[in-house]
């Protein structure tokens, strides 16, 4: 007993080490799990506010290519409008609004802070759950995806950029349909690759790759980039493709958050069938 | 004394304000991280107790971690800094101990020995940091590589803001 007593005073300084070791490390393993340590990222009131502030004044040095990007959006969609538009045949068209649903809303979120320069990168917006953000919302760019919501305070959100070791999007080649995942795998913010399309598919620099329709998060056909080069792998069944990203991370200020309507629907039909499923199987047993 | 601790307070809040608002802001490349905010834990009197060293390593750690979502990551790098600091402070220390104003800046302890002092403390937060941040081995190069060039480019920002620190303090 006294020699415990004398050992741990002697040791008590790697005692206190170990035990402030375990804290780090428990705040370390939760943070990998979503809905997590909600007050500590930089969505709480205090860091938000600190990177709010300074988003009010660096702002300025965007503005050029924020007003750029935005007014090149809005040349896009006014290509869209009815008056864009000419009727050139004598056609009747029908409209039918049961047949059309809407299937997502979109929300605007302003960037105030950023990084791209780690491993694992992610985003603050200046909205949060009283503008009806949640985790797991997808989010994009006026030129293309950016990531995925992962916490949300009332006024804040953080994002976990595509540049983060765990976001993979399921893409697809646009002119052929065949698709892969699309990963970064860190260095440069302008490239990230497109795995797992068979190595008989052709591609030709220029190629557009977009979002698939197998994603819960992001809408079908949102632009990604643009195949860069074939980095291939002698013998290897699949093309190691490097895509040319078309969001500009490093000079991101406004967002949407897309907000998929039908998503809880499915989610609690897609979560009755496993429920049912797995009761069915019990049964047989 | 008392004067001592407001400045260490004053030190805190300008070298995590610094660290936060601007260098990690900065992109000069995807290997560059400096993270000059660790000078905080360099700079603590040498008579600071260890347990002291440790609880302020981990509210340092802390708050970067709140402030660039990397949860832990920086709280466990900066623990293996208190931990290693007393061991590497009686490395370098003379064999009758240090005399009680002695501090631990560039200015007293003359280049070598901070060279030691720092280089090796440095090195092991960025070791640590970084290799929590990729987690996997089979980007290993690039790992090691940033872990070199960040722990560089860190140790310069140090020496300049302590030359910098060392010529106001003669001036006085």
């Amino acid at each position: 007993m006294k020699n415990l007593i004398n050992f741990l005073i002697r040791s008590w300084f790697f005692i206190l080490f170990l035990f402030l070791q375990i804290g780090a490390l428990v705040l370390l393993f939760s943070n990998n799990n979503y809905h997590s340590a909600q007050y500590f990222n930089s969505a709480n009131t205090v860091s938000g506010k600190v990177y709010e502030t300074q988003s009010e004044i660096t702002d300025y040095l965007t503005l050029k290519s924020a007003n750029a990007d935005l007014a090149e959006e809005n040349a896009r969609l006014r290509a869209m409008l009815p008056t864009a538009y000419e009727i050139t045949d004598k056609k009747f068209f029908v409209k039918n609004d049961t047949i059309f649903a809407q299937k997502y809303s979109y929300a605007n979120a302003k960037v105030i802070n950023n990084s791209t320069n780690r491993r694992n990168n992610y985003i603050t917006l200046n909205k949060g759950s009283l503008q009806g953000i949640q985790p797991k919302m997808g989010v994009i760019s006026p030129n293309g995806i950016v990531g995925v919501v992962k916490d949300v305070s009332p006024n804040y959100a953080t994002v976990l950029s595509f540049l983060h070791k765990a976001v993979k999007v399921s893409a697809k080649i646009r002119k052929s349909g065949y698709f892969g995942s699309l990963i970064w795998e860190g260095g440069n913010p302008d490239f990230g690759y497109l795995k797992d399309i068979p190595s008989y598919v052709k591609l030709v620099k220029g190629d557009t790759i977009v979002t698939t329709s197998y994603s819960d998060i992001f809408p079908e056909d949102i632009m990604v980039g643009v195949v860069e080069s074939l980095d291939e792998k002698p013998n290897d069944s699949f093309h190691n493709i490097k895509v040319k990203l078309s969001t500009n991370f490093t000079t991101l200020s406004y967002v949407y958050i897309i907000k998929d309507v039908t998503r809880s629907e499915r989610d609690s039909l897609q979560q009755k069938t496993i429920k049912d499923v797995e009761k069915g199987d019990n049964n047989g047993d | 004394m008392g004067i001592e601790i407001v400045f260490n307070i004053l030190r805190f809040i300008v070298l995590l304000g610094l660290q936060i608002l601007v260098l990690n802001q900065v992109e000069i490349s995807g290997f560059l991280n400096p993270y000059l905010y660790v000078l905080f834990i360099l700079a603590l009197p040498i008579e600071t107790p260890r347990a002291m060293v440790l609880v302020l390593a981990f509210i340092t750690g802390l708050t970067m971690d709140i402030f660039s979502d990397t949860l832990g990551m920086h709280t466990t790098a900066c623990l293996w800094m208190g931990l290693l600091r007393p061991y590497i402070i009686r490395l370098i220390s003379p064999r009758e101990g240090f005399e009680f104003y002695f501090k631990p800046t560039l200015g007293y302890l003359g280049l070598p020995k901070y060279l030691i002092y720092s280089g090796i403390l440095v090195f092991v937060h960025h070791f640590v940091l970084f290799f929590l941040e990729f987690l996997r081995f089979d980007e290993l190069p690039r790992m090691l590589l940033k872990i070199f060039a960040s722990t560089l480019f860190t140790l310069v920002l140090i020496f300049i803001s302590q030359q910098f620190f060392s010529k106001g303090k003669s001036n006085q």
